[in-house]
């Protein structure tokens, strides 16, 4: 920020400390001007843009304390400096308490206003420097809410965007964690079909007979329970895009029901006889190796030929490391803007300890370690140990001998869960219970999982 | 010829006249002006601060322009120590595109090395001297290294600046000399000189 730019406002009921300081740095170049009372201040503030307010202490009405308040509440980024004539350890504490950038004891060493004035005026201009960069960043990074400055990652978003025009089935092959949701959502959102709905299933997360009603939908008393009519998730995505999550994982008889669907572009509601003409557009994910899935057996080779019709692959986290920078600053603007909480970033050692990590659980990993991190961090920056995160990158948790036998099952499947990177059917088979039931417990235990978010938990 | 620029010495001892010529002379070379000594009677007592015991500068700026030749700019130099009342002290001071300026040898003249230098310390003065006058000529601080525009709140940074204007402060003055000139001729057709 030139100095021309810099505009400092004097708030002093003196008329000798407004006019000699106004005086003094007008000489830099600076743009001046003076109040003398806190109210014409904070009008001041009102109809312009300040960068610095020079305000005394002890004045008549409104004091300093209070014009740094409420001047803080109009222009947060204004650096206001407090001017005392008495050094008390006090004041000093409750200025800096209050948001004072510094304050200074008058008369006032001119080396150390000159010093202040610069100081405060370089970090401006970086502050200004970063924003425009972060712009620039956003531009050249970003595709829709995914970031990244990996080639391969950036290859992908092209392809993506180009398949995103088309109507062709999509498969996203990728680890859990990659944010295999989160490409699908953006190529909804870059498609002709932006404004029809974009509908997600989980296809791990459902026995086989709930499965199938929730993607066809039912009749009126075509099983217990089934009191009135419902509509399935290919009805709900008319018109729009239908993300078949861990596509891999279904049974069968529900891959021969939905390569039937792909083919006719129609389906029977469970217990029903009509078909209904359905127009969606698949993309589908799994964090399985297909192939070798159909070359064992597992998984039709006709199913597996209509769903690949574009297949991207998302590379995992510890093949992109140079993005971890780049999404730390993503997640943690995002995570502060839901959280409320500001946090200007990582330390040093917080974000080497995030480069050496070998993320199993990829982005989504990254996240939460993150979300942690805010949480504990006592000041602004997250500091390593802030992470939980173990020298050998496995995160840790320290005995706590009162803790009730639920509150040890929750926090243990989170910490599996987390270790999986999400994958429950990974996750199931840790902790040797079957998917259904682990999915109980995350609901039971309100283990959120959504929009490719992951887990939260301990 | 006409004087552009008055030099006083207003201290409390006996001017230098080696140091006073010094300054004459290379403040007019620094600009490419004429300037003259003037020895003037009379002393600011009014801007002594008891409480301080300094010199309040602008109110030696006010009395200045009380006493001074209409349509010339008066650098006076004086041996107190001078302040503003937000700054404990300064070396000198000026008004920004006005007529009157002031300079303080008394700190300039601190010995640093325990012997007096008095080649350097005539340069500090000098130095001061042309930078308050480049004030009064419109010119404001400059960060090129050497400048002489260049703010100076310690000894080591008067030391390291050069007496002469740098290019960008060079042009710029000539650019405001011409339009003064213009301005003075109109306001004040009968300079003394």
């Amino acid at each position: 920020m030139s100095k021309e730019r810099t505009r400092i406002l004097v708030v002093d009921d003196e008329e000798i400390v407004r006019e000699s300081l106004s005086g003094w740095l007008a000489k830099d170049g600076y743009t001046l001007a003076t109040a003398q009372d806190g109210p014409t201040a904070l009008e001041m503030l009102r109809q312009a843009r300040w960068s610095i307010l020079l305000v005394d202490l002890k004045m008549p009405g409104m004091d300093g304390l209070q014009v740094l308040e409420s001047s803080k509440q109009l222009q947060p980024d204004v650096a206001v400096v407090i001017m005392t004539a008495y050094a008390t350890v006090e004041t000093a504490v409750e200025a800096m308490k209050a948001g004072a950038y510094d304050y200074l004891v008058k008369p006032f060493d001119p080396e150390e206003l000159s010093l202040m004035m610069v100081k405060i005026v370089a970090q401006q201009t970086l502050v200004r420097e970063n924003v425009l960069l972060r712009k620039v960043l956003k531009r050249d990074f970003h595709f829709r809410d995914m970031v990244s400055k990996n080639p391969a990652m950036h290859r992908m978003f092209d392809l993506a965007k180009s398949a995103a025009k088309s109507q062709s089935t999509i498969l996203i092959l990728g680890e859990s964690g990659t944010g295999k949701e989160l490409l699908a959502r953006a190529i909804h959102a870059e498609s002709p079909r932006q404004a029809a709905p974009f509908v997600a299933v989980s296809c791990a997360a459902l026995t086989e007979t709930l499965l199938e009603s929730e993607l066809f939908g039912h009749e009126k008393g075509a099983f217990t329970g089934a009191l009135a009519r419902r509509k399935g998730r290919f009805e709900l995505a008319h018109g729009g895009t239908l993300f078949l999550d861990e596509i891999g994982d279904i049974s069968p008889k529900l891959q021969l029901d939905l390569l039937r669907v792909l083919e006719e572009r129609r389906l029977v509601r469970v217990g029903g006889t009509e078909p209904v003409d359905v127009d969606v557009r698949i993309i589908a994910a799994t964090n399985r190796d297909l192939k070798k899935a159909v070359a064992d057996g597992q998984f039709r080779e006709d199913l597996f030929y209509r769903l690949n019709v574009i297949p991207i692959l998302l590379p995992p986290l510890r093949d992109r490391r140079e993005d971890v920078p780049l999404l730390i600053e993503h997640f943690l603007e995002r995570l502060g803007v839901e959280t409320g909480r500001r946090i200007e970033g990582v330390s040093a050692d917080a974000l080497a300890a995030l480069m050496r990590h070998d993320w199993p659980g990829n982005v989504r990993e990254l996240r939460n370690v993150l979300e942690r991190g805010m949480v504990v961090a006592k000041d602004t920056i997250v500091q390593a140990e802030d992470l939980g995160l173990s020298a050998a990158g496995i995160r840790t948790e320290a005995f706590d001998p009162n803790l009730t036998l639920d509150e040890v099952e929750r926090r243990h499947i989170t910490a599996v869960l987390q270790h999986t990177g999400g994958n429950v059917t990974q996750a199931a088979r840790t902790l040797d219970i079957d998917r259904v039931t682990l999915y109980n417990k995350i609901r039971k235990y309100g283990l959120r999982r959504g929009d490719d978010d992951g887990f939260a938990g301990g | 010829m006409a004087a552009d620029v008055h030099i006083w010495w207003i201290g409390a001892d006996a001017p230098d006249d080696r140091l006073m010529e010094a300054v004459r002379a290379r403040t007019a070379a620094a600009f490419g002006i004429q300037s003259r000594l003037y020895r003037h009677p009379d002393r600011p007592h009014q801007a002594f601060d008891p409480r301080r015991g300094q010199h309040w500068s602008t109110a030696i700026l006010r009395w200045i322009v009380a006493r001074d030749q209409p349509g010339l700019r008066t650098l006076a130099i004086t041996d107190a120590d001078l302040f503003i009342p937000v700054l404990t002290f300064v070396y000198g001071e000026a008004q920004l595109g006005g007529r009157a300026a002031v300079v303080s040898t008394m700190r300039l003249a601190l010995e640093q090395t325990g012997r007096h230098d008095t080649a350097l310390v005539t340069d500090r003065i000098v130095k001061e001297c042309v930078h308050e006058l480049g004030h009064t000529f419109g010119l404001l601080h400059c960060d090129t290294p050497g400048c002489v525009m260049q703010r100076s709140v310690n000894l080591i940074e008067v030391d390291a600046k050069a007496v002469a204007l740098c290019g960008s402060c060079e042009a710029r003055f000539r650019a405001l000399r011409e339009k003064d000139g213009h301005h003075e001729q109109g306001t004040h057709p009968h300079p003394r000189g």
